[in-house]
C-alpha cells in the first residue's frame, strides 16, 4: 500500500508500540527508557502523590485527596482482612501496592495519547510469578510440606482424590496464567475496542456522506470508555482480590 | 500484515534502513505485546518502579495513613468517652441539685411552719395578757362603782336624816339629836 493510502487508516495496535526513549543496555541486556517505563513511573508517582504527598498533613479531620486516600487504604485493608484473615495483614503493603499501582496504572492509560503499562503480557505476568512466587515460598517457609495439603481437600474419598488432586495441581498451575492474562485481556481488548471505534469515526467523517453517520461509533466510545473506566477499577480489584485469595491459600493451606 | 500501523511500518522502514535491520522482522510480524524484544526492558523498569513504590508504601505512606486512622479513631473514642463523663457528672450534679432543692424547699416549709406557730402562740399570748388585763380593769372599775353607789347610798342616809331633823326642828323647833334619828333610821330602815 503507498504510504498516503496507510497514513490515513487508523491503526488499533499501534498504541502498544514501544518507543526507546532512552536507549541503553546493562551487560548486553536492554534495559532502554522507554514510553512504558515513563508510564510506569507517572502511575508510581500518582499513587506517591496521592498516599505520601496528600498525607503529610496527617490531618485529623481530612481534606478531599487524604480522605481518598484514606479510603483507599481502608478498602484495601478492608479485602485483604475479609479474603485473607487478619494473618493476611502481613501482605496487606504488598496488596496495597499492586492495587493502587495496577488501578492509577490502568486509569492513567484511559486517557487520550498515554500509555497502558498493563496491557503489555510482560507486565501482567510478571505480577502474576510475583504472586505465586509469593504464595509458595510463604506456605512452605509457614508450613513446610503441610502446604502440599492444598491440593488435598478434606473430607474427600480416596477414590475422589485419585482425579481431584490432578486437578488441584493444574488448576494452581494455571493461576499465574489466569492471573496475568484476565487483566492483560481486559485492557489490551478494551484500548483496541476504543481505538477501532475511533477508526470508524475517522473514516466515517473521509466518506462523504457517510459522513452523516460519524456521531454514532463517536457515541458508542462514550459508552465504551464509561465501559472501560468500570473495567480500569474492576481489574485491579480483581487482580488484587485474586492475589488475596492466593495468599489466603498459603496461610490456610487446608480448604 | 495489513492491521500493523502505516505510519509505524513507515517509520519502522527508516530505522530499518538507519540501524542494522534487525527489528524489521518483529515490526512487521509480531503484535507489540508479544514482542519478546521488548520484555526485558519492562520488566527491568517494573522492577525499579514498583519495588521503589513498595518500599514507599510500606515504610512511609502504609504506617502514616494507618496511624492517622487510628489517631482518629482513639481521638473519637478519647472525646466520645469525655462527654460520656461529662453527661454522667452533669447527670449527678442534676440529681445532686434535685435533691438540694428538695432539701432546701423542706426546710423553707419548716421554717414556714414554724413561724407560724410562732406567730400564733405569741398572738394567742397577747391576746391572754390583753384580756386579762382588760378583765382586770372591768374587775376594778365594778369595784369602784360598788364603793361609789355603797357611798352614794351612805349619804343618801345621811341626807335623809339631816331632812328629817330639818323637819322635825322645823315643825317642832326643837333639836333632835342626829344620831338616834340615823339608829333610829337605821333600824327602821333594816
Amino acid at each position: 500500500m503507498n504510504p498516503e493510502e496507510a497514513a490515513a487508516k487508523p491503526n488499533p495496535i499501534e498504541q502498544f508500540e514501544l518507543h526507546r526513549l532512552w536507549p541503553f543496555e546493562i551487560n548486553g541486556v536492554e534495559t532502554s527508557f522507554t514510553n512504558a517505563s515513563l508510564f510506569m513511573l507517572l502511575a508510581a508517582l500518582g499513587v506517591v502523590a496521592l498516599m505520601v504527598l496528600a498525607t503529610s498533613r496527617k490531618a485529623i479531620v481530612p481534606g478531599r485527596v487524604q480522605a481518598m486516600a484514606e479510603m483507599l487504604y481502608e478498602f484495601v485493608a478492608g479485602m485483604v482482612r475479609q479474603t485473607a484473615g487478619t494473618e493476611g495483614m502481613k501482605f496487606f503493603p504488598f496488596v496495597f501496592t499492586l492495587f493502587s499501582f495496577i488501578l492509577i496504572a490502568n486509569l492513567i492509560g484511559l486517557v487520550p495519547y498515554t500509555y497502558s503499562v498493563t496491557s503489555q503480557i510482560v507486565v501482567t505476568f510478571a505480577f502474576a510469578v510475583v504472586v505465586i512466587s509469593l504464595v509458595v515460598l510463604y506456605g512452605l517457609y509457614r508450613h513446610g510440606f503441610g502446604f502440599l495439603n492444598l491440593f488435598v481437600p478434606h473430607g474427600v474419598p480416596l477414590p475422589v482424590l485419585v482425579v481431584l488432586v490432578p486437578i488441584e495441581i493444574i488448576s494452581f498451575l494455571s493461576r499465574p496464567v489466569s492471573l496475568s492474562v484476565r487483566l492483560f485481556a481486559n485492557i489490551l481488548a478494551g484500548h483496541i475496542t476504543l481505538a477501532v471505534f475511533g477508526g470508524f469515526v475517522v473514516m466515517l467523517l473521509g466518506a462523504g456522506v457517510w459522513a452523516a453517520l460519524a456521531p454514532i461509533p463517536l457515541l458508542a466510545i462514550v459508552a465504551l470508555y464509561a465501559l472501560e473506566l468500570l473495567v480500569a477499577c474492576l481489574q485491579a480489584f480483581v487482580f488484587s482480590v485474586l492475589t488475596c485469595v492466593y495468599l489466603n491459600d498459603a496461610i490456610h493451606p487446608g480448604h | 500484515m495489513a492491521i500493523i500501523s502505516s505510519a509505524f511500518a513507515a517509520e519502522g522502514e527508516q530505522t530499518t534502513h538507519e540501524s542494522v535491520g534487525a527489528g524489521e522482522a518483529h515490526h512487521e510480524g509480531a503484535f507489540p505485546p508479544f514482542q519478546t524484544e521488548n520484555f526485558a526492558p519492562q520488566i527491568f523498569w517494573l522492577v525499579i518502579i514498583f519495588g521503589l513504590l513498595y518500599v514507599l508504601m510500606s515504610r512511609i505512606a502504609l504506617p502514616r495513613v494507618g496511624g492517622i486512622i487510628e489517631n482518629r479513631g482513639a481521638k473519637i473514642a478519647a472525646d466520645l468517652g469525655a462527654a460520656r463523663d461529662m453527661q454522667s457528672k452533669a447527670q449527678a450534679a442534676a440529681a445532686a441539685n434535685d435533691e438540694n432543692l428538695r432539701r432546701r424547699r423542706d426546710e423553707a416549709q419548716a421554717i414556714g411552719r414554724d413561724a407560724q406557730h410562732r406567730i400564733a402562740a405569741e398572738t394567742a399570748r397577747q391576746r391572754a395578757l390583753a384580756e386579762s388585763q382588760a378583765g382586770e380593769k372591768i374587775r376594778a372599775a365594778d369595784e369602784r362603782i360598788a364603793s361609789a353607789k355603797t357611798t352614794a347610798l351612805g349619804n343618801v342616809e345621811q341626807i335623809a336624816v339631816d331632812a328629817a331633823a330639818a323637819i322635825v326642828e322645823k315643825l317642832t323647833g326643837a333639836k333632835i339629836d342626829q344620831s338616834a334619828l340615823a339608829k333610829d333610821g337605821a333600824t327602821s330602815s333594816h
